[in-house]
């Protein structure tokens, strides 16, 4: 199993390197001035202007600048962001942990609500049950996350005011200990229920389809022959079964979510790496970016390699297979 | 069990009795008469071969019996089949789930490995048929001796392992284990030996026989072969198109078959042996 880890944590590696080579050069491709951007809607003083490309080495020749790139990231330096006036590191690392609190909530409820909206409708043997809830989920399905935040704004913050509007916590904070959690709870509830109806739709409909083949297969038939009662048999020999392909599905997605939710974090102005991808792609903070961008393949390869993993866990033929 | 003079429909020393059963499909836009009026019966520890080509309804007639159908749209079913006097088509799922966990029907299939859950070690699958909330220690004196019944050397070894490590033959006597487990007066086997090598094939026939004589255990055999017959069984159906043609006791079929369809049968698998005779193959 250690061998298997590392020699995918290999393959992983040139792929990393490709994509930031990638990213360095698309982004200098794009028209723009990065230090025109910098000083805002008045002229560059050619005094500053030199000051800064030095300062920053936006001179040097392009493959230099890659060159140099790579290497300091390799040794865990990511450059410094001139526009927060911070390591790209730092604000990675404070960034980070919003977009993992988000995704994580936001997952942790929709693979139980996807996984049981695909049982309820894969297992029933009332044409109605079934018709109702896959529509009603392809609906949810079809409005963009975004979107639905935007509803979910409108009716339960301004509307009952149940829930704050925006942001991650309250500028100033008295409370404490479960209070405190709880404070933050409220910021939370709204991105996240967004993010969950959203992608636990779609875990909804793969789960369906996934219960349907189950329920096809022969063990199936040996389990009725068993005697075993209707539950017993979806717990047992079911549910396991056909989680597989959602294993694989919520693994990706969940990878890419690491990312940040993009347009979700703008629309509730929650500070991840999603809108902080953003506001440097406006402010043309390249090293952001990058950096961002970095983090985010990292995440997503990190996340096949853990699917990788769990699928052996939940298949033995995977196991003794590999 | 005693049961009133007028609500007895069949033959109540037949184990199994079918009157007249119809099951008919629904394939796309149209009807399959899988089973079309077949009358057929089983007496207790009687061997019963069923032969017939591909989509005679061999296998339907045995999953209708045994309310084990498959997820087909089912356009009609209709018939009697009694077991032990009980019309079967006719139960609850409740009293169903209580025939197969008493001393009533199991079965066996064709392909043993898509019968088998894939994630789930023998010895669990086993322990589960035992009792619905079986546990391999505390059933697993059971579990072996059912595996040794099944033919097993090594039981222990077996019950460890995931269906995908054992080879055709032992996955089919983890069925046939599984199959025994509840003790049943009567065991299906659906083609049991057509998945499986020739070498292999006879020696799970010779433990279905051995089972059968062993247990009193009655078997219905649908088979291909009907050189299979020949050995095990007592009395044999031919199925075409749906509908037994011919009812015989075995030795009869070979030497007098009446229908010319059993006639065709019968001197295609004389002439299949003379080919293994002459080693042509």
């Amino acid at each position: 199993m250690l061998r298997f880890i590392l020699q995918r944590a290999l393959y992983a590696l040139p792929l990393i390197l490709v994509i930031i080579v990638v990213m360095f050069t698309l982004l200098h491709l794009i028209p723009g001035d990065p230090v025109q951007a910098l000083v805002g809607d008045y002229p560059v003083p050619p005094a500053y202007r030199q000051a800064i490309e030095e300062k920053y080495r936006l001179n040097d020749p392009f493959f230099v600048q890659v060159w140099n790139y790579v290497t300091a990231v390799l040794q865990g330096d990511f450059g410094y962001s001139y526009q927060n006036q911070r390591p790209v590191l730092g604000l990675i690392l404070e960034r980070a942990p919003r977009t993992i609190l988000l995704a994580s909530v936001g997952f942790a409820i929709a693979i139980p609500l996807g996984m049981t909206i695909g049982v309820i409708t894969g297992t029933t043997r009332s044409a109605t049950t079934d018709k109702v809830w896959t529509t009603s989920a392809l609906v949810a399905y079809a409005i963009p996350a975004f979107w639905l935040g935007q509803l979910l704004v409108m009716f339960f913050a301004l509307r009952l005011g149940w829930f704050p509007t925006q942001g991650i916590g309250p500028l100033v904070s008295r409370a404490h200990g479960f209070d405190w959690l709880l404070e933050r709870a409220r910021y939370l509830a709204l991105p996240a229920l967004a993010f969950a109806i959203h992608e636990g739709m779609r875990f909804a409909r793969i789960m369906r389809a996934s219960v349907i083949d189950t329920l096809s297969q022969g063990y199936i038939i040996t389990a009725r022959s068993k005697g075993l009662t209707r539950s017993q048999i979806i717990s047992r020999h079911v549910l396991r079964n056909s989680s597989l392909p959602l294993v694989t599905i919520a693994g990706y997605a969940f990878g890419s979510a690491l990312s940040g939710a993009v347009l979700l974090e703008t629309v509730f102005t929650w500070p991840g790496l999603g809108l902080l991808m953003v506001d440097s792609i406006r402010l043309r903070d390249n090293l952001t970016v990058v950096g961002v961008v970095i983090f985010s393949a990292f995440a997503v390869i990190l996340m096949n390699l853990l699917v990788d993993i769990f699928y052996a866990l939940l298949d033995p033929r995977i196991r003794t297979g590999g | 069990m005693t049961i009133p003079q007028s609500q007895q429909i069949g033959n109540v020393k037949h184990l199994v009795a079918v009157k007249n059963l119809k099951v008919h499909f629904q394939v796309t836009d149209r009807i399959v008469r899988a089973v079309d009026g077949v009358d057929f019966h089983v007496n207790p520890a009687e061997c019963v071969g069923i032969v017939g080509e591909s989509g005679s309804g061999k296998s339907t007639l045995v999953r209708a019996v045994s309310r084990l159908m498959p997820n087909l749209r089912v356009k009609e079913l209709s018939g009697d089949v009694q077991f032990e006097g009980r019309d079967v088509l006719k139960m609850s799922e409740g009293d169903l789930r209580e025939l197969r966990r008493s001393r009533g029907f199991s079965m066996i299939f064709q392909d043993p490995l898509g019968y088998l859950n894939p994630t789930h070690r023998v010895g669990r699958q086993i322990a589960e048929a035992l009792s619905p909330h079986g546990n391999v220690q505390s059933d697993s004196q059971r579990v072996q001796s059912l595996l040794e019944e099944a033919g097993f050397q090594e039981p222990n070894n077996v019950a460890r392992s995931f269906p995908h490590e054992l080879s055709g033959g032992m996955r089919q006597r983890v069925m046939i284990a599984i199959a025994l487990a509840r003790d049943p007066k009567l065991l299906f086997a659906d083609e049991p030996t057509t998945a499986l090598d020739s070498t292999v094939q006879l020696q799970v026939l010779q433990t279905l026989y051995r089972l059968h004589k062993e247990r009193n255990m009655a078997v219905v055999i649908i088979t291909h072969d009907l050189g299979v017959v020949a050995e095990l069984c007592d009395r044999v159906y031919v199925m075409q198109t749906g509908k037994v043609v011919e009812t015989a006791d075995s030795v009869d079929l070979f030497e007098r078959p009446k229908h010319t369809y059993s006639a065709r049968l019968v001197e295609l698998s004389a002439h299949r042996s003379s080919f293994r005779g002459a080693q042509y193959e």
